[in-house]
C-alpha cells in the first residue's frame, strides 16, 4: 500500500481538530503491535530515556494473551508535573499491524496522530485522525537489512517525534546490548539513527510543536520502575531475609527480582510447591527469627486463608502481597480489579484479625512493603499488602528513596533473665510466648534462645502456649488478639488527600483509583467545581480518625473497580450514612473523564445517593473490539 | 541470642515438658515419644537447639509433650512449615511429626515436595492407619475393605504405601519402626537425625482405640526386622523390600547421600545482612 503523502495530514475532524495547546502539559503514547514484535523493550528504553530528560512518566502495559501473537500495547504518559493514571485515551498510536489497528483505533482521541506501517496497515475511516505513515518495515529490511531493529527504528522515530535527546537513547542503548558485543550495538545505533531521520524528513516543524511537551528541570536521584520492582525493593528495604512464593500473573516479578536479589543479603527464596505451602515456609521462617514475606494474587490468597488464620493465631510477624487481578476463580489475570478487600480483610474462619495495607501509587508499593514489614514486626501479626494491576504492572518515575530516612522496626525479642541464663529445666515456665499485655503484644522468644522454649500454635492457648479451650482463656486471648489492632491502627500510614478541604463533596476511595480521583479532581476544579479526596493507605483496621472530616461533607463519593462495593461497605459499617457509589467492573480501570461526569453529576444534583455504575471502556460496547475477542484463550497466568 | 552456656548433660527428664500427654492409655504414640526423648538424650542435643514441628492429629499434639521449642501448625502443613524453619535456621535440628492422614492426605502434596528437596530434615510419621482425632476414619494407610463410619461397606481404596514413596520421591534416608520396640525406634530416629538430608521414618504406631484391625497385636506377628545382610544403598533393592506382600519390613531401607537443598542454597549466597544498603543502592541505580 502506498501512501501518497506521508507527511503528518490534518483531514477534517468530524470532532474537530486537537486545541492547539500553547504547552502540552501531557502527551499519552500507545505502541501497539503482535506480542512477538517485542514492543515492551524499547518501550521501556523510551521511558528511562524521557525520565532521564526530566519528564514525569508513567506506563502502562497492556501484554497479549498469548506468548506470540495476539495483540499487546504499552502506553507512556509523559508530563512535566506529576502523574496519577496512565491516561485515558492515547493522542498518539502507533500500530505494526492491522490488528493492532483495529483494536486500538477507537481510543486514539480525536484528531490524534495515527503512525502506521503502510507496509502492514491499511487505515480507515481517517476522517477523525491524523497519520503518519512510518515505513519500519522497509527501513529495517531493506535498507539496514536486519527486521529484527524494526522497534529501534520506531523508537527512533518516536524519540524524534518528542525531541527527545538522542544521546541518552545512544547510552541506554549501549547499557542494554553491550554484553552482545560492539556489533549489536552499531546495528541498533543505525536504526535509531534511521528512525530519527525518517521522522526529521517527513514531519514539518509545526506538526512537532503540536505533540511537543517540556519536561521540568531532569533531576537527579530518579528511577523508573514499576509498582511490582517497588514492592521487591521495599521488600530488600524493609529487611526481608526469607521469601517463599508460586508464581501467579500478574504477582510473578516480585518472586523474580527477589530471587536475583536475596542471595546477595544472605537471605532464601524458596520456590514452593503452592501457595499454601509458601504461606507455611514463610510462618517457619518467621518463627526461625527471618523477615519473611510471599508474593501472590487472589487465587493464591483463596488458598492461603486457613494459613493466614495460622498467623494470626500464632502470632507470627509475616507479610504476604495480593496484586489483584480481576474475577473469581481463575477470572482474567491480566485484567485489573479491586475485588479482594473482604477476601483479605475478612477471609478465614472465626475471627482472625490482621493488618492490610493498600497502594495507591508505585512509590506506596515501596513505602508500604517497608511499613508492611514494620507492622508485621511490631505487632507480630500477618500484614497484607495488597496491590492491583494497575499499580503493579504500570512503572513511574519516582525520587530515589532515602534509605538513611527509613526507620526499621524489629520485633520485641525474649531474652533470658541475666542471672542464671539457663537452659530449660531450672526456671521451667518462667517464659510466657502469649503474655498479657496492654498493648495485646508479647516478647517472643527467637529458637536457640535457651529457657525460651515453647510451642508456636493455632490452637487456643494459654498465655504459655498451652491448648486451654476454656472461656476465660479464649475471651482473653481474642481480646489480646484484637486490641493489637487497636494500637496498630494509631500506626496507619497518613492517607492520599487532595483537592479543597472545604468543599462539599468528598471522594473516599482505595488502592490505584484514588489516582484517577485526584487526576478527576483537578479536571473539575478547572471546571469549578470542588472536591476534596480521602484515600487511606491502611485498609484494615480502618482508620476511622482519618475518614472523620471526609464522611461529614454533604456529598460522599466512593468510586472503586468492583461490583459489590466493597470498600463503600466497609466505610459504610464504620460511618452509617447514604453515599454515592460509583462502581466499574469490566476488567479494566476507571477512566478519569467517567469520573469527572459522575462527580459533575452529584454537584449539579443530577445523580443522588445510591449506586452509578460506568461504562468500562470508551466508545459503544458493542463496536469496540478488544484484544480479548480477537485472539485464542491461552493466557499466561 | 546465642549464650555461651557451660556444656551441660541433659537427662531424659530434661526432654519432658511440664505438659502430660493427653492420648489414650495403651496409644502407640507413647512409644514414639519416648524413642524421641532417648534419641535426644543420646546425642545431648540441647533442647533449646531442638525445634518439633507438626502438623494436627493425636499424633502431632506431641510437640506439647517435649521441651525442646515446637510448632503445632495445621492440618496437613507441618512439612511447609519446618521447611521454612530449617531453611532459615540450618543451626537448629528440625524433627517433624504427622499422622498418616496429615502426612499422606491432605498433606501429601508437600510431603513429596520435602523429600524431593532433599531437606536435612527427620520427618517422623505415626502411623495407625486411621484418623485418630476425628475419631476412626479410614486412612490413606488403611487397607481395602477397611471397614469405619466412613467406608460402613468397606474401604474402597487401596493402601499407599509409605517407603515406597519416599524412596520414590528422593528421600535420602527411609526407614520403618514399631513403637512397641522403642529402643530400636530411638536407634532409627538418631540414625535420622545424624542423616544428612530427608529422613523419612514411617512408624507403625496402633491406635487400640479406634482401629481394631491393625493393633499391636497383629502388627507383631507381620513384622520383621530387615536381614543383618540388608544392602540399604540400593533404591531397587529398597523397593522390593518395601513392596514385600509376605512381611511389613522394620529397620533402614534406604540411605543415600546427596547435597541438601539447604546446602545449596547457602552456596549461592554471594552476600550478608552487610551488604543489604549496597545491593539496594545497585538496584536503584540499574532502574534510574
Ligand atoms: C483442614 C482440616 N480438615 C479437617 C480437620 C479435621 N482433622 C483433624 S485431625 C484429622 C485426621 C487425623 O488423622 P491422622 O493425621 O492420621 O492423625 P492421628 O489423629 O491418627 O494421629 C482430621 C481429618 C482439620 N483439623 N483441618
Ligand atoms: S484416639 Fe487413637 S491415636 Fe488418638 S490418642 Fe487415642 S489411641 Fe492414640
Ligand atoms: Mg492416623
Amino acid at each position: 500500500m502506498v501512501v501518497a503523502d506521508p507527511k503528518v495530514t490534518a483531514p477534517g475532524s468530524r470532532h474537530g481538530e486537537v486545541p492547539e495547546h500553547e504547552i502540552r502539559t501531557a502527551l499519552v503514547i500507545r505502541v501497539a503491535g503482535e506480542a512477538g514484535e517485542g514492543i515492551k523493550k524499547p518501550g521501556e528504553l523510551l521511558i528511562q530515556a524521557a525520565a532521564r530528560a526530566g519528564f514525569e512518566v508513567l506506563t502502562d502495559f497492556a501484554p497479549p494473551s498469548e506468548i506470540k501473537g495476539g495483540v499487546s500495547f504499552f502506553q507512556i504518559r509523559l508530563s512535566s508535573r506529576r502523574l496519577h493514571t496512565r491516561g485515558d485515551s492515547p493522542d498518539v498510536l502507533l500500530c505494526f499491524n492491522q490488528e493492532a489497528f483495529e483494536v486500538n483505533i477507537q481510543e486514539l482521541v480525536p484528531g490524534g496522530l495515527l503512525i502506521y506501517d503502510p507496509e502492514k496497515v491499511t487505515p480507515r475511516d481517517t476522517s477523525s485522525y491524523r497519520l503518519l505513515a512510518f515505513p519500519l518495515e522497509q527501513i529495517a529490511s531493506k535498507e539496514l537489512r536486519m527486521p529484527i531493529v524494526k522497534n529501534v527504528v520506531a523508537l527512533g522515530g518516536m524519540a524524534a517525534l518528542f525531541q527527545l535527546d538522542s544521546a541518552v537513547l545512544y547510552d541506554l542503548i549501549r547499557e542494554l546490548w553491550e554484553r552482545k558485543g560492539d556489533a549489536v550495538v552499531q546495528t541498533n545505533f543505525k536504526a535509531l539513527e534511521a528512525g530519527i531521520k525518517y521522522v526529521q524528513d517527513h514531519v514539518s516543524s509545526a506538526d512537532l510543536e503540536r505533540f511537543h511537551v517540556l519536561p521540568h528541570a531532569p533531576e537527579k536521584n530518579r528511577m523508573v520502575v514499576s509498582g511490582n520492582t517497588a514492592t521487591a525493593l521495599g521488600a530488600v528495604a524493609g529487611g526481608c531475609n526469607f521469601f517463599a512464593g508460586y508464581p501467579i500473573t500478574p504477582a510473578t516479578d516480585v518472586m523474580e527480582i527477589l530471587a536475583g536479589a536475596l542471595p546477595k543479603v544472605g537471605g532464601t527464596l524458596v520456590q514452593a510447591e503452592d501457595e499454601i505451602a509458601a504461606l507455611g515456609m514463610v510462618i517457619g521462617a518467621s518463627y526461625g527469627g527471618k523477615k519473611a514475606m510471599t508474593s501472590t494474587s487472589g487465587p493464591g490468597i483463596s488458598l492461603m486463608v486457613e494459613t493466614l488464620g495460622l498467623a494470626t493465631m500464632s502470632e507470627t510477624a509475616c507479610v504476604i502481597v495480593d496484586a489483584q487481578r480481576a474475577g473469581p476463580s481463575t477470572g482474567m489475570p491480566t485484567r485489573h480489579e479491586q475485588g479482594d478487600l473482604y477476601l483479605c480483610v475478612h477471609g478465614g474462619h472465626g475471627e482472625v484479625p490482621r493488618i492490610v495495607l493498600a497502594a495507591t501509587s508505585v512509590e506506596d508499593c515501596f513505602y508500604l512493603t517497608v511499613t508492611a514489614f514494620n507492622l508485621a514486626e511490631k505487632y507480630q501479626t500477618p500484614v497484607i499488602f495488597m496491590s492491583d494491576t494497575v499499580v503493579c504492572v504500570r512503572s513511574e518515575s519516582i525520587p530515589m528513596p532515602d534509605l538513611a530516612s527509613l526507620q526499621i522496626e524489629n520485633r520485641l525479642t525474649w531474652t533470658p533473665p541475666a542471672e542464671g541464663a539457663t537452659a530449660f529445666g531450672e526456671n521451667e515456665g518462667a517464659y510466657k510466648r502469649y503474655a498479657m499485655t496492654e498493648t495485646g503484644i508479647s516478647p517472643v522468644a527467637i529458637p536457640g534462645t535457651p529457657g525460651g522454649q515453647y510451642v508456636g500454635m493455632g490452637l487456643e492457648h494459654n498465655e504459655r502456649g498451652r491448648h486451654r479451650p476454656d472461656p476465660r482463656t479464649h475471651t482473653q486471648m481474642t481480646e489480646k488478639r484484637f486490641r493489637k489492632m487497636e494500637h496498630a491502627v494509631t500506626d496507619a500510614p497518613e492517607p492520599v488527600t487532595h483537592g479543597d478541604p472545604d468543599a462539599d463533596i468528598a471522594i473516599v476511595t482505595w488502592g490505584s483509583t484514588a489516582g484517577v480521583a485526584i487526576e478527576a479532581i483537578d479536571l473539575l476544579a478547572a471546571e469549578g467545581i470542588s472536591a476534596c479526596l480521602v484515600a487511606p493507605k491502611m485498609i484494615s483496621p480502618l482508620p476511622r480518625h482519618q475518614l472523620v472530616a471526609a464522611m461529614g461533607k454533604k456529598h460522599v463519593i466512593i468510586p472503586e473497580v468492583n461490583f459489590r462495593g466493597q470498600f463503600a461497605d466497609m466505610v459504610q459499617a464504620s460511618f452509617p450514612r447514604e453515599v454515592t457509589r460509583i462502581n466499574v467492573y469490566g476488567g479494566r480501570p476507571m477512566l478519569v473523564c467517567h469520573l469527572v461526569d459522575a462527580i459533575r453529576d452529584v454537584a449539579q444534583g443530577r445523580q443522588g445517593t445510591g449506586r452509578v455504575v460506568l461504562n468500562p471502556i470508551i466508545g459503544d460496547l458493542d463496536k469496540l473490539v478488544t484484544p480479548d475477542d480477537l485472539i485464542a484463550p491461552l493466557e499466561r497466568h | 541470642m546465642t549464650v555461651d552456656l557451660p556444656v551441660r548433660h541433659y537427662e531424659l527428664d530434661d526432654y519432658k515438658s511440664d505438659e502430660k500427654p493427653t492420648w489414650c492409655p495403651g496409644c502407640g504414640d507413647f512409644g514414639v515419644l519416648n524413642a524421641v526423648y532417648r534419641a535426644m538424650r543420646t546425642r545431648n542435643f540441647a533442647p533449646h537447639e531442638v525445634v518439633a514441628v507438626s502438623g494436627i492429629g493425636c499424633s502431632s499434639r506431641i510437640p506439647y509433650f517435649i521441651s525442646t521449642y515446637g510448632f503445632h501448625s495445621v492440618h496437613g502443613r507441618a512439612t511447609p512449615v519446618a521447611t521454612g524453619v530449617h531453611v532459615a535456621r540450618p543451626d537448629l535440628k528440625t524433627l517433624v511429626f504427622s499422622g498418616d492422614g496429615d502426612a499422606f492426605a491432605i498433606g501429601a502434596g508437600h510431603v513429596v515436595h520435602a523429600m524431593r528437596r532433599n531437606l536435612d530434615l527427620t520427618y517422623v510419621i505415626m502411623d495407625n492407619a486411621i484418623y485418630g482425632l476425628t475419631k476412626g476414619q479410614t486412612s490413606p494407610t488403611s487397607g481395602i475393605g477397611f471397614h469405619t463410619a466412613t467406608t460402613p461397606s468397606g474401604n474402597p481404596e487401596q493402601a499407599l504405601n509409605p517407603l515406597a514413596l519416599a524412596i520414590t520421591c528422593g528421600a535420602t534416608f527411609v526407614a520403618r519402626g514399631f513403637s512397641a520396640e522403642p529402643a530400636k525406634l530411638a536407634d532409627l530416629i538418631l540414625e535420622g537425625l545424624d542423616h544428612k538430608g530427608f529422613s523419612f521414618i514411617d512408624v507403625y504406631s496402633p491406635c487400640p482405640t479406634f482401629n481394631k484391625v491393625n493393633t499391636f497385636k497383629t502388627y507383631k506377628d507381620e513384622v520383621d526386622w530387615l536381614p543383618s545382610d540388608y544392602d540399604a544403598s540400593n533404591a531397587a533393592n529398597a523397593l522390593a523390600h518395601a513392596t514385600s506382600e509376605d512381611k511389613r519390613y522394620l529397620g533402614v531401607f534406604l540411605r543415600r547421600e546427596a547435597p541438601t537443598y539447604a546446602e545449596q542454597v547457602h552456596k549461592a549466597h554471594t552476600g550478608t545482612e552487610a551488604d543489604r544498603a549496597k545491593v539496594l543502592g545497585g538496584m536503584f541505580k540499574r532502574y534510574s
